[in-house]
């Protein structure tokens, strides 16, 4: 949390000025109490019709000044604080675009969008209550006792036993039930989560007659949660009792000693009121002030969430400037034994990869579901860094070039087709925001999408909505695909980004990325055997293994899971019906 | 509207018949601890007048008053306990049962009508709305019968103390309540123009963080942030400006209040010199002037809060109330072992009378029979299922097992002998063993193992951290979309029912695992009547029957040759879908 000021660096004037002007207007409540007693004393007890008249032109002109105060201070505090937000915010997305894969996996897209959201508002909100309450409570409570040692010293030893008192009941109130919240707050979500699951989960339930089981369940969490919020209500139930009792208890004591120093003529009777006023402001501002750290506590753990993920990330060594390449060895790319574990996983998802890919060549990778063909190609443009083992690119180690520069050379169509918010056009742009328009053309060509874009009305300058959900699963792969190809790419990355395209389709695409004019080394992951089956090289992964590589006829003729991978999908495509069980 | 409001009230009411008592008691705590705190000033005001200048001290009358304030002072604090406690027992238990009594509801409601809702409408109904309900309504009214109770004592306090100052105050007044209307009105322009931003840049870091690994592999980082830094700009803006004037509302009525307080000091301390009033009672009014106007604020937030709460009240009563499901009949009978022979006979069915659906079919299934359902997606191939399982009731005509009417079936029986894999997989928020066992709660751990065996489960579950006693979440990532399959399909294989329903049981699977997937059915299917969804052309080639379904009906029903020889629809999506 404390690292986070440093976002307040710019409005240091307004962070100084905000709580100043707080302070003042503070101040200027704090003579009230003594003008009253003025009234008293001097007007009603003398009958001076002229004192009691200026006395409440004070007054009200206490209260003009107090506001004008307090306008400036609110200004100032709404200034610094909506400032901070707004920079926290900026660096927030700026950490988050220079994040590695691996941070992005640990901290989770939806856990960022909420920092970025939620989290920064309630700080922003936490740093504007701030400015404005965090001195001036105290304050006031400091001054209205200070005021009344002035006033008259032995009633004021009242205060100093009614404050540390009236303070550790509201505190310890407070901090007694701040983590039980917590705890409420816990339950009520396990409670949630029971409903949804009962009604997205209504069919199989219904089905497997598990109704009762349900029911219970949510009762049990339902009573659970509920006794925990009766506990901690039976708790701040003792708030108001205790403060009221030891507020006028304080008041009576305060009553019983100015009556001996009235007596006595120590005191007047205009000084008794003045001190049981300044005992009333105390009570107000303590309670202010509990509320106050109730919402701090929150906009402290917002804070600490926020600055966790600035924190977050360990910056991965980057190659200073772009090699030196042999020309000879441009387009080739090769794996030396390289293992790949996620970060926090149990066991490698790739084991002592080794393979050459040559320039213009076609790569095959196949395997099942969690086989790690996603997580192999995702090391090539350094998205993740191998645990072990090492991967050349034009003959040099690929962390030896900048990752800017490698990726600028890499065209990847990933397995989730998405596009962005704005036109065809823009989105194709991202592949190389200076391409011709022939350049877009001759891609969406490629990429099989000419049609697409006919079909709009707008052409290329046809808005997409977010994540492009007006276009079909198959449109966005094809627009996808022809982003990457924008590019113009050396090496040229397809993960499993055919799947929703037809079998013609697939195949017209298959042949005109051979036919590329830069002659791209291409990696083709795939489920399907048919649209590997003509690379140059095929890479079959099983459990993060290499279980075989080669041309399709050599694999089915000396990889067995290539063969049954094989065979399960001809029986289906009808080209060599088996029987099923034996 | 207002009939409806009164309808939810009166609804309302009749829950809180068994608090009832607590209700009363609760008001009449209120009502003494208002008219107590109310009459302290009063004392205090006393006890000053006792002590009016040197020698001028009765302190037998002060100690006297003083022990009539300590005492008042006990009975005030016992009872605003007393009454946040009873308060606590009502709003609580009322949630408690309200909620019970909504998800014993949601477990018989029709699915007619769980499948038109959204999950999150529902649930929010069952939480938040049952949260504001009780808060809402429940505080909301102590508060209101609180407010309004201090008013009228303040104002009956005053105005046996002094009628002129009373006046004062009573016009005096309400300027506050114009003032905070008049900022609220304004600031809601700006508050408006911060939430529009607001949504924008929540958009914008919604589609640009989750999609952060694209944004990254296309370098498009600074476009981003550019793009980014421009509607943060704004918003910081809109959001400095809507945050300024919010905060004036209380400084501004604090002003008000105060020269209030001014006004009412120069008019009672100049009655005081008068006589008419004591320096003590004017200090009770000074008081008072500083309390009178709280719950006028305060009542007026309370009003939103009430309107609000009886909205939620009146949302979450349509659920409860939402008719059940027709109950099984009082004679339904027990299905033990069924013998698996379905009969449609002439059945129709259709989700809204205007769109007719299924119309006047037959089918006919005999024991151990093996029906594939083909069609395009969107052909209604779950209607079927919907029916079988009397997740929906057809509406005319009668679906038969083994010669008796389902709606003569008692639900669970029914159920009990149908097993069921989805290809919309769900996971209870619970431990994988459990999960297996849903359809068998008393099944051994071998059994489990065994069934976890033969759907080709159990070696991705033993490397799961704390293999079969691993706490699965439905939302998370923890198993993929064909682990998830696996585990559901283990729990029919567990449950080994005499009839099965498998829709689509194994597309998130590899080509590889589903080929020894389909194995173990095809052992399991053996005698077994059996519905299948299914785009694998074996399986509906070896089906005994095919129905084959478009736009929710079944248009052709026969075996693979006699489809394939009639050239119809199946024919074409035979070429279409399964040859190249």
């Amino acid at each position: 949390m404390k690292k986070l000021l440093r976002f307040l660096a710019p409005y240091k004037k307004e962070c100084i000025l905000g709580p100043l002007f707080k302070m003042l207007e503070a101040t200027f409540e704090l003579f009230v109490p003594l003008v009253v007693a003025s009234m008293i004393d001097r007007g009603i007890a003398n009958g001076d019709r002229s004192h009691i008249i200026r006395m409440c032109l004070l007054l009200a002109g206490l209260a003009a000044i107090g506001l004008t105060n307090t306008l400036f201070a609110q200004h100032f505090a709404a200034k610094a604080a909506t400032g901070f937000s707004a920079r926290v915010r900026h660096a927030l997305m700026d950490r988050i675009q220079h994040m590695t894969y691996t941070d992005l996996d640990t901290l989770g897209t939806s856990s960022l969008i909420t920092r970025m959201t939620s989290d920064v508002n309630q700080l922003q909100n936490g740093v504007n209550l701030t400015l404005r309450l965090l001195l001036r409570s105290p304050f006031i409570v400091v001054g209205a006792m200070i005021m009344a040692f002035t006033v008259d010293i032995k009633g004021a030893l009242v205060f100093t036993v009614a404050i540390p008192l009236l303070s550790v009941v509201v505190f310890g109130i407070m901090l007694l039930t701040i983590p039980m919240y917590r705890r409420v707050q816990e339950r009520l979500d396990a409670v949630t989560d029971t409903t949804r699951e009962s009604l997205t989960g209504v069919r199989v339930i219904r089905a497997f007659r598990n109704e009762q089981a349900e029911t219970d369940k949510f009762r049990e969490e339902n009573s659970l949660l509920v006794r925990m919020q009766q506990k901690v209500g039976s708790i701040s139930a003792l708030m108001n009792p205790l403060t009221y009792v030891l507020v006028n208890g304080a008041i009576i004591a305060l009553i019983a000693v100015g009556a001996v120093r009235v007596h006595t003529g120590v005191l007047t009777q205009g000084a008794v009121i003045a001190l049981y006023n300044y005992m009333s402001q105390i009570l107000v501002e303590l309670i202010k002030f509990a509320n106050f750290i109730i919402n701090i506590t929150k906009a402290v753990a917002c804070g600490n969430r926020v600055q966790a993920v600035l924190e977050s990330g360990t910056p991965v060594p980057d190659g200073e400037a772009a090699p030196q390449i042999d020309e000879s060895a441009r387009g080739t790319l090769t794996f030396s034994h390289v293992s790949f574990a996620y970060a926090g996983a149990a066991e490698p998802s790739l084991h002592d990869i080794s393979f050459t890919a040559k320039r213009g060549a076609v790569i095959g990778i196949i395997g099942g579901t969690g086989s790690g063909k996603s997580t192999l190609v995702n090391l090539i443009p350094r998205f993740y860094e191998p645990t072990s083992g090492s991967i050349t690119v034009d003959g040099i180690s690929s962390q030896d070039f900048p990752r800017e520069a490698l990726r600028a050379r890499i065209g990847i169509v990933p397995q989730k087709a998405v596009l962005f918010h704005g036109t065809i056009r823009q989105n194709l742009l991202w592949g190389r925001a200076d391409a011709s328009e022939e350049a877009l053309t001759a891609a969406l060509e490629t990429a099989q999408a000419t049609d697409i874009v006919r079909a709009k009305k707008d052409g290329l300058d046809e808005m997409l909505t977010e994540s492009g959900h007006n276009l079909s699963g198959g449109q966005r792969q094809r627009l996808t695909i022809a982003r990457a190809l924008v590019r113009q790419p050396e090496f040229l990355i397809l993960d499993d980004s055919t799947s929703a395209l037809d079998y013609a389709t697939d195949a017209a695409l298959r042949k005109a990325l051979r036919n590329l004019p830069q002659n791209p080394t291409v990696f083709l992951v795939s489920q399907r055997t048919a649209s590997i089956r003509h690379a140059d090289l095929i890479l079959v992964l099983e459990d993060g293994h290499l279980a075989g590589s080669g041309t399709h006829e050599s694999l089915l003729r000396d990889c067995a899971v290539y063969r049954e991978i094989h065979a399960s999908q001809t029986q289906k495509t009808g080209e060599e019906v088996q029987p099923d069980g034996k | 509207m207002a009939n409806e409001t009164k309808h939810t009230l009166r609804r309302i009411l009749r829950d809180l018949k068994k608090e009832r008592k607590w209700l009363i008691v609760t008001l009449l705590l209120a009502a003494v601890t208002v008219a107590l705190t109310l009459w302290v000033p009063i004392l205090i005001g006393n006890a000053i007048d006792k002590i009016e200048g040197k020698n001028k001290v009765d302190f037998s009358a002060v100690t006297r008053i003083l022990i009539t304030i300590g005492g008042s002072v006990a009975v005030t604090s016992l009872a605003q306990w007393l009454m946040s406690i009873f308060h606590n027992k009502i709003t609580y238990e009322t949630v408690e049962k309200l909620r019970n009594r909504a998800i014993a509801r949601v477990q018989v409601l029709p699915l007619s009508y769980l499948d038109t809702r959204a999950t999150g409408d529902i649930v929010s109904r069952m939480i938040s709305d049952v949260d504001q309900f009780a808060d809402g309504l429940l505080l909301g009214f102590a508060q209101l019968f609180t407010g309004i109770l201090t008013i009228l004592g303040t104002l009956l306090f005053m105005l046996m103390l002094h009628p002129g100052i009373t006046l004062v105050v009573i016009l005096l007044t309400p300027l506050s309540l114009f003032v905070a209307a008049f900022i609220a009105k304004h600031t809601y322009a700006m508050f408006r123009l911060q939430a529009e931003y607001r949504a924008e840049q929540t958009a914008m870091i919604n589609e640009t963080v989750t999609n952060q690994k694209v944004v990254q592999a296309f370098g498009h980082e600074a476009e981003s942030m550019r793009e980014f830094d421009e509607i943060n700009e704004r918003l910081s803006e809109a959001s400095r400006k809507a945050t300024f004037f919010s905060s004036l509302t209380n400084p501004c009525t604090r002003f008000v209040n105060a020269l209030v307080y001014a006004a009412v000091g120069l008019t009672g301390a100049l009655a005081a010199i008068k006589g008419p009033i004591t320096v003590g009672q004017l200090s009770c009014f000074l008081s008072y002037a500083n309390q009178y106007t709280k719950p006028f604020n305060e009542i007026s937030g309370v009003v939103t809060e009430l309107q609000n709460a009886l909205a939620c009240a009146a949302r979450m009563y349509a659920l409860i109330d939402e008719p059940a499901e027709v109950p099984d009949a009082p004679d339904a009978a027990v299905l033990t072992k069924a013998e698996g022979n379905v009969d449609f006979r002439d059945i129709s069915f259709s989700y809204v009378p205007e769109k007719p659906l299924i119309q006047h079919c037959s089918i006919t299934v005999q024991r151990g029979q093996r029906v594939a359902i083909v069609g395009p997606t969107g052909c209604g191939k779950t209607t079927l299922i919907n029916l079988i399982m009397r997740f929906y009731d057809v509406n005319s005509g009668e679906i038969q097992i083994d010669g008796s009417d389902l709606r003569k079936l008692t639900r669970h029986s029914l159920r009990e002998n149908i097993g069921m894999v989805l290809q919309e997989t769900w996971i209870k928020n619970a431990t994988v063993r459990d999960n297996i066992r849903m359809g068998l709660p008393d099944a051994t751990d071998e059994q489990v193992i065994a069934a976890a065996k033969a759907a080709h489960a159990h070696s991705f579950i033993r490397r799961l951290p704390q293999g079969y006693d691993t706490v699965i979440h439905d939302k998370s990532g923890e198993l993929s979309q064909g682990q998830r399959q696996l585990l559901c399909i283990a729990r029919v294989m567990l449950a080994l029912p005499p009839m099965l329903i498998l829709d689509e049981a194994t597309s998130s699977i590899d080509t590889r695992t589903e080929l020894k997937v389909q194995a173990a059915f095809q052992q399991m299917m053996q005698g077994r009547t059996s519905f299948i969804v299914a785009h694998r052309l074996s399986t509906v080639q070896e089906a005994d029957l095919i129905l084959v379904m478009k736009d929710g009906q079944i248009i052709e029903q026969g075996t693979h040759e006699t489809l394939l020889q009639k050239g119809g629809f199946y024919a074409a999506l035979y070429e279409s879908q399964f040859a190249h």
